[in-house]
């Protein structure tokens, strides 16, 4: 008798269980040459059946080896339930399950004395889907008629960059009556409210990041929409840098400083600005654990925008040189804003935290005027190499954050002199444009968002573990891998074409959600168009409550 | 919805004027009340122009907090003049037991202080006056003000005149700028304070509108100034819009325009003001007005314009000869107090234009898009 090992990893611990069905497969290998993880394999199983293959019964017992695919049992090699076999498979022999009763995290800690990397995303949503409880309950009619979505213009750009109070800003009445700018103004830049949100080049493909760019150029110039793009930490394609395209992009340094020297060393070729820089302090989904490219995903080209050795690429969660708000503003506003001649817009990105109220607090109090924007991000974004006890616990809701930020500014008769741009989240119930609308409602001047774009490319991944492999280079949908084979899965110009098609989907989605309440310019801190089912969100958004 | 008019006269004219231009639009309003501002003074007020005048309406508590306050302060009386009260059975009318028009000397310590401590001084009065009749409901203070005065009424038009002897001209009682509203108050209770015009420190607003942005400019208002106070109608953010833009931060008037209903984008790139009107677009922006809507306005130097929405969703059209100058809501109002002017050079503001009347009653257009 077999020893029995009671510690071996069984089927019945794994996260997915492939389901195979023998009957139905003709062993094309399909399945296994899909497979990112060598999650499957082939084999034998030794099978025994009685037949009789006389005229009148003559059991007889038969053996047969018969080639089979089976699930691999081990930690890194364990199913991710990205379901490419079942995709591939002509005949529907094969899938995965999901197993309610895995045990792979424990297994795993144990095993391995580390954390369980989960890769992607957050699967704990205590309170549910805040913005699904929030609907447009004001509409407009009779005595402030709404207007009609389809024909009527209006008028949808958000700034990016330092607003002024109007009594500081220089203006002169001149002779004819007219008021003219005497003394230069903070940048100031007026786009989409809706910003692809910042995934580095390194983290996507390049293939997905191209695809985002030129869904972003051409929704500017065919569309008529000035989307903007967050490039995130990780640099910029030299030739990109230097083409007029870089003033859609908004550029992203972060604590890691990756690409930066890039960016730096082409300026004197650059002919044109980009549409903004975005410090990254910290990021919404996995706060404690910054960035992390792992080696593997470090390819050739990454090594060379980054001008990096093939290593793991950890941007800290902080900036290791600065310890203050007051060290923040002065040195890193200062230098950010002097190195693009002050015709730039430098915002902040930071994690949504109890304590962002007091950092906001802080920036609109800013002396230097310099701080051109706060983007506060939720614990529902992000993909990487996180853990789950980073994902699962640790974070921070972004809707009532957003509002607390715009209400503090309220409180001091500030507001919309820092932009708010929110993310982390959005667009959760599959629909962009009405957690915009409602995000702007309740105070933002505008959203960015990331992941639903790699949705959008064809990520297979869910909030409940499927896939969620982003960390691994083994994207199965080549979005998030740079290894060549995986990376060729995408088709740039469908990926483009779908972002730029949900894109226009959105924009229409968004007049048809201004039109009924009355207004053709953004609704920013409109709250009052909102109403909530839901007492408790209500009181704690101070919206109206409804039922 | 409201019904609003102004007349601005060479002459001095008597508020039936007034009355007559807005009970003939009866039909556009609920017949719920009668608001007016009377500035540029005569008849009994015309040798007091220099001295505030504090217009109320209150209970004979509230008539003695009034002065014993106003009296701490320093405020003298000068003098007063009561409206002619009939009142009778029959009236559909919710009066206040008194009604008070009376001037006062500034305080002694006051009288060699400049122009801007004396406004300052006024406004002050009139806020801590309101706050002390409103916590014990004793009355409501509409205006403090040299040479202004405002009446605001409950009830039928009609009956309010009567009650108040106003359809009978008088010499003693009139003015050469009457701002006047019928109401239909859609969005709030009958309150007084609610009525049109509104005035602060020589601005008069009203307003036939909805502002769906009410909660934004409220929020943005609030800090601005400690006399924007009250918001008990939507429109009064168009009041202190209209102040912060001329008063406190002295821009010329078109760019009240350019604040609370922007050009597009689009057309903000081909202005010649495009980088001066980008600032004020993101600056101002919870300043701006959303919702159909149409302005009168009177500035302090008795200049007097109106504007609309931008998409021109409420009517208004302003008449005129060589002696009066009329903006009304509907043109029959017009027709019923100048019936002979020449019709043909009636004006129907458009969406983007500022009409202003100056003080020889010369009508300008300003045109907001080149």
């Amino acid at each position: 008798m077999a020893a029995m090992r009671v510690n071996a990893l069984a089927r019945d611990d794994m996260q997915w269980r492939i389901t195979y069905n023998h009957e139905r497969c003709t062993l094309c290998g399909h399945c296994l040459s899909s497979c990112p993880f060598r999650a499957i394999e082939a084999g034998v199983e030794k099978r025994r059946k009685v037949i009789s293959d006389h005229l009148t019964p003559k059991p007889k017992v038969l053996f047969q080896t018969v080639p089979v695919i089976r699930q691999v049992l081990d930690h890194h090699e364990a199913c991710r339930g990205c379901g490419c076999c079942e995709k591939v498979c002509p005949n529907e022999a094969i899938a995965p399950r999901l197993n309610l009763e895995t045990r792979l995290p424990i297994k795993h800690r144990g095993t391995t004395a580390d954390g369980y990397k989960r890769g992607g995303r957050s699967n704990l949503n205590p309170m549910g889907n805040t913005l699904d409880k929030i609907t447009i309950g004001r509409i407009s009619q009779m005595t402030d008629p709404s207007l009609d979505a389809q024909r009527h213009t209006f008028d949808m750009l958000a700034p990016l960059g330092r607003v002024l109070p109007p009594e500081s800003l220089p203006l002169r009445i001149s002779e004819t009556g007219s008021l003219g700018i005497t003394e230069s103004l903070p940048p100031l830049n007026w786009m989409y409210p809706i910003i692809i949100g910042d995934m580095s080049i390194g983290a996507l493909s390049t293939r997905m990041w191209e695809a985002l760019a030129i869904a972003t150029a051409y929704l500017n110039e065919e569309v008529g929409l000035p989307v903007r793009m967050c490039t995130g930490e990780g640099g910029i394609p030299g030739r990109l840098l230097r083409s007029h395209y870089v003033r859609y992009m908004i550029l992203q340094i972060a604590s890691g400083h990756f690409g930066w020297n890039r960016i730096v060393n082409s300026m004197p070729d650059m002919q044109d600005d980009p549409a903004g820089i975005l410090i990254k302090i910290g990021q919404g989904a996995k706060p404690g654990d910054g960035g992390m490219l792992q080696a593997k995903k470090v390819a050739r080209h990454i090594q060379e925008i980054r001008g990096v050795p093939k290593a793991d690429l950890l941007s800290p969660p902080n900036h290791q040189g600065l310890y203050s708000i007051e060290e923040s503003v002065q040195k890193m506003f200062l230098s950010f804003n002097s190195a693009f001649k002050f015709r730039v817009p430098v915002a902040i990105k930071v994690a949504a935290s109890t304590t962002s109220v007091s950092v906001y607090n802080n920036l609109l109090r800013d002396p230097y005027n310099i701080v051109g924007g706060f983007f506060l991000d939720g614990i529902q974004g992000g993909t990487g190499a996180a853990q789950d006890i980073s994902l699962d616990h640790t974070g921070h809701p972004i809707v009532s954050k957003l509002r607390d930020c715009y209400l503090a500014a309220v409180h001091q008769g500030k507001q919309g002199q820092i932009p708010l741009w929110a993310g982390g989240g959005m667009a959760q119930g599959w629909n962009l444009a009405a957690d915009a609308f409602k995000m702007i409602s309740l105070g933002a001047n505008g959203v960015f968002t990331g992941k639903l774009m790699l949705q959008l490319a064809g990520c297979v991944g869910l909030d409940n573990g499927k896939c969620n492999a982003c960390n691994t280079g083994l994207c199965p949908a080549g979005i998030c891998s740079q290894n060549p084979v995986l990376v060729k899965r995408l088709d740039i110009d469908k990926v483009a074409e779908n972002i730029v098609n949900y894109f226009i989907a959105t924009d229409q989605e968004l007049k048809k959600l201004m039109a009924p309440i009355g207004n053709s310019s953004l609704p920013v801190g409109r709250s009052d168009a909102l109403i909530s089912t839901d007492r408790a969100v209500a009181d704690k958004l101070t919206i109206s409550y409804a039922c | 919805m409201c019904r609003i008019g102004a007349i601005k006269s060479r002459d001095y004219i008597h508020p039936s004027w007034a009355l007559r231009l807005m009970r003939s639009q009866q039909k556009g309003h609920d017949n719920s009340g009668f608001a007016m501002v009377m500035q540029d003074l005569g008849g009994v007020f015309e040798n007091y122009k220099k001295y505030p005048v504090l217009s109320m309406a209150c209970t004979e508590e509230g008539m003695k907090t009034a002065e014993d306050i106003l009296y701490s302060m320093g405020f003298s009386r000068i003098g007063q003049w009561n409206p002619e009260i009939r009142p009778a059975d029959n009236l559909n009318i919710e009066p206040m037991p008194i009604y008070v028009f009376q001037f006062f000397h500034y305080p002694k310590s006051m009288r060699n202080a400049s122009q801007a401590e004396k406004e300052q001084l006024l406004v002050d009065a009139r806020i801590t006056l309101r706050r002390a009749l409103e916590a014990n409901g004793e009355g409501y203070v509409y205006s403090f003000w040299p040479d202004t005065l405002t009446l605001k009424e409950i009830g039928d038009p009609t009956d309010i005149g009567t009650y108040f002897n106003l359809w009978e001209e008088s010499k003693d009682f009139t003015a050469r700028i009457i701002t006047a509203q019928c109401r239909q108050n859609t969005n709030y209770d009958i309150v007084r304070y609610a009525a049109h015009p509104f005035f602060l420190q020589g601005y008069t607003v009203l307003a036939n509108g909805e502002n769906t942005f009410y909660e934004k400019n409220k929020h943005f208002q609030k800090s601005l100034h400690k006399g924007y106070i009250g918001f008990e109608s939507d429109s009064q953010c168009f009041l202190y819009t209209l102040h912060y833009i001329h008063r406190e931060l002295g821009w010329p008037l078109k760019y009240y325009k350019h604040t609370v209903t922007p050009l597009p984008f689009e057309e903000i790139e081909r202005h010649p003001e495009r980088d001066v009107l980008l600032r004020i677009r993101s600056s101002l922006a919870h300043l701006e007005i959303n919702g159909p809507n149409t302005l009168i306005g009177v500035l302090p130097d008795g200049q007097m314009f109106t504007c609309c929405d931008s998409k021109k969703l409420r009517p208004v059209v302003v008449g005129r000869n060589e002696d009066m100058v009329v903006i009304s809501s509907e043109v029959n109002g017009i027709n019923e107090i100048l019936p002979d002017r020449d019709w043909k050079q009636d004006i129907y503001p458009h969406a983007r234009e500022t009409v202003i009347i100056n003080n020889e009653l010369e009508v300008n257009q300003w045109q907001q898009c080149v």
